[in-house]
């Protein structure tokens, strides 16, 4: 498939932003219990939480660039019953607003307490709010994968590995913003979230490389046999019937030599897996922000790429009635 | 309930696009736009098209055959295109079967063009929505042409009559007799799509003859040996008289 970039900047966005926003919520989470420090409501979770709303703000802006018509976007609400693409139209914004509301009952204080267990938990409403968009942002993450995963013809991206891998990269690159922000913010969190952004990325090398692997190996359904019907062990496209491109030339094929195309995927390989690795744990242990901020950086260019990789590893069948101009 | 579709027999199809060009010329010219072209006079030209006659060599030299293969939106009993679509654009008719397209619905996703496996799908880069062969559902209804007209523009246009429309879930149809009689199959069944659209396979005609069949070797009375046999120089009885 031809990766657009709309739609490689849309998914890492969304991605670093329901990232982050599950990094902060499974900090107070555990703060609730008494297992780490409870952090300052306005500057911790309410700036957070206005980071992630800003990354899914800009995610949504460059998905418009995807579409044809984006005036008419509001209607592709209408098909959630079948459509992964329409249901993750609904849950973008729904969680975005979540997030939103979780961060702005931080930043005007009206947090009270709900219930109080055996007076030591209390569980007040942004817990109960963060909970309610944590499960949106783990939707979020089924639809955008479901969305590739589901079409049965393009072998490459039908495995749940894709929507594994969506969660993962995506809550490790939010997990590695996290680790930055609480630095900065001098925040005792900043391990916490160092250690989980090392091990979701740690597992996402394991489950990306698996899917590489497995792509590395897939028997094509589809050939030529079955794509005009003649059975024959040699059949040879003379003219796809037309001198100049097509959407059908333009679409579905990358069009990079394949020394680029080789050179991407170890590109991302190094640069989301082991640099920001190294870097986030230089970081943490000599407590250097700028080395945090550049693990986040580092990680998220080599996404662009991974996401890049994503696209343009897709076989599409019908690429085989476009082999030959004539 | 009637599902309308081609039957395209690559047996005759003679590769002459003559259906690739009367497609783009009634489509472009309906009441729902045109079909646009870009750049049509100068570098890259490129355009929406409905309909396309692809070429492929089959075998090897000199055991080769060239097939003819026109290709355009095989109206799917089962259409993945349908499902994907966000905004209900495309759509499936109840009535007919003919898979459609609401222009003025679409918002440009393309994700229906990357969820249909034939590539038959086609962004109109100027109106910037999805687009396809409509079965001619402009013509093959208009009361206002002459009932031997209502029918794609493509099969009128067919100079050796290659394409044939009908319901082929009525059994007494051209299109389903064709089908049943003559080995209609589907494109890719493997993606459990069920186009409606079917192809009717090349044919050779050849007979089997074996040497026995030329020379009278089973003559039973000849075998028998019941009648003198004639000298060996002698004309035999079967040049003469028959038995
Ligand atoms: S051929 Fe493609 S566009 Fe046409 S109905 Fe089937 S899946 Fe949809
Ligand atoms: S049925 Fe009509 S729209 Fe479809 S290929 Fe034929 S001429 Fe084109
Ligand atoms: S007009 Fe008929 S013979 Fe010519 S390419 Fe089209 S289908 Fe084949």
């Amino acid at each position: 498939m031809h990766p657009a970039f709309s739609v490689i900047f849309l998914t890492t966005l969304i991605g670093a932003g329901q990232g982050l926003f599950l990094a902060l919520y499974t900090g107070q989470l555990y703060s609730v219990f008494k297992v780490l420090p409870v952090q300052d409501s306005a500057d911790f979770y309410a700036l957070g939480s206005l980071i992630a709303v800003l990354l899914l703000l800009a995610g949504l802006f460059s998905s418009f660039f995807h579409l044809g018509h984006p005036e008419r976007a509001w209607r592709s609400a209408a098909c959630w019953r079948t459509s992964w693409l329409s249901r993750e139209v609904l849950t973008l914004p729904t969680f975005m607003g979540a997030v939103a509301v979780y961060g702005l009952i931080h930043y005007l204080g009206w947090n009270p307490v709900l219930y109080s267990f055996r007076d030591t938990f209390d569980i007040d409403l942004s817990l109960v709010i963060g909970a309610g968009a944590s499960l949106l942002g783990f939707t979020l993450f089924l639809c955008t994968g479901m969305i590739y995963a589901c079409i049965k013809q393009l072998q490459e991206w039908a495995t749940p590995l894709t929507v594994v891998n969506y969660t993962l990269l995506g809550s490790a690159s939010g997990f590695l913003l996290a680790t930055a922000f609480a630095a900065w913010q001098g925040s005792e969190l900043t391990e916490f979230f160092g250690g989980w952004a090392i091990l979701m990325t740690v597992i996402a090398f394991i489950t990306r490389t698996a899917s590489l692997i497995r792509n590395a190996r897939i028997k094509y359904k589809t050939s030529l046999e079955t794509a005009i019907g003649i059975r024959h062990a040699r059949i040879e496209q003379k003219s796809q019937g037309f001198m100049c491109g097509s959407f059908n030339t333009r679409e579905y094929f990358h069009g990079a030599p394949q020394h680029i195309f080789r050179l991407i995927k170890w590109s991302f390989l190094v640069l989301v897996f082991p640099i920001p690795l190294l870097l986030v744990s230089i970081g943490l242990s000599a407590n250097a922000l700028g080395l945090l901020i550049a693990a986040f950086l580092v990680q998220y260019l080599g996404l662009l790429l991974e996401r890049w990789f994503f696209f343009a590893q897709a076989n599409h069948p019908q690429n085989l009635y476009y082999q030959t101009v004539g | 309930m009637s599902q309308l579709a081609l039957v395209i027999d690559l047996n005759v199809c003679v590769g002459c696009h003559a259906c690739v060009t009367s497609c783009k010329e009634w489509n472009t010219s309906g009441t729902a736009g045109y079909l646009a072209d870009m750049n049509p006079f100068s570098k890259d030209p490129t355009g929406t098209f409905f309909n396309r006659v692809q070429t492929f060599e089959v075998g090897n030299f000199p055991n080769t055959e060239t097939v003819h293969f026109p290709k355009s939106c095989l109206h799917c009993e089962d259409p993945p295109c349908v499902p994907v679509c966000p905004t209900g654009a495309s759509y499936k008719r109840e009535a007919d079967g003919i898979v459609l397209v609401d222009y003025d619905k679409c918002i440009g996703c393309k994700y229906c063009s990357w969820a249909c496996p034939y590539g038959v799908r086609e962004l109109d880069e100027h109106q910037k929505v999805m687009k396809k062969c409509t079965l001619c559902v402009d013509r093959i209804y208009d009361e206002s042409l002459p009932e031997n007209e209502r029918k794609p523009a493509c099969v009128m246009a067919c100079p050796t009559n290659a394409r044939l429309f009908g319901d082929v879930n009525d059994p007494d149809s051209e299109a389903a007799q064709a089908i049943r009689e003559r080995g209609g199959y589907q494109l890719m069944p493997e993606w459990g799509t069920r186009p409606a659209n079917h192809y009717l396979p090349r044919r050779k005609t050849r007979i089997t003859i074996h040497e026995d069949e030329l020379i009278r070797a089973d003559n039973p009375l000849y075998k028998e040996r019941q009648l003198p046999m004639p000298d060996a120089d002698d004309p035999t009885l079967d040049e003469t008289t028959s038995w």
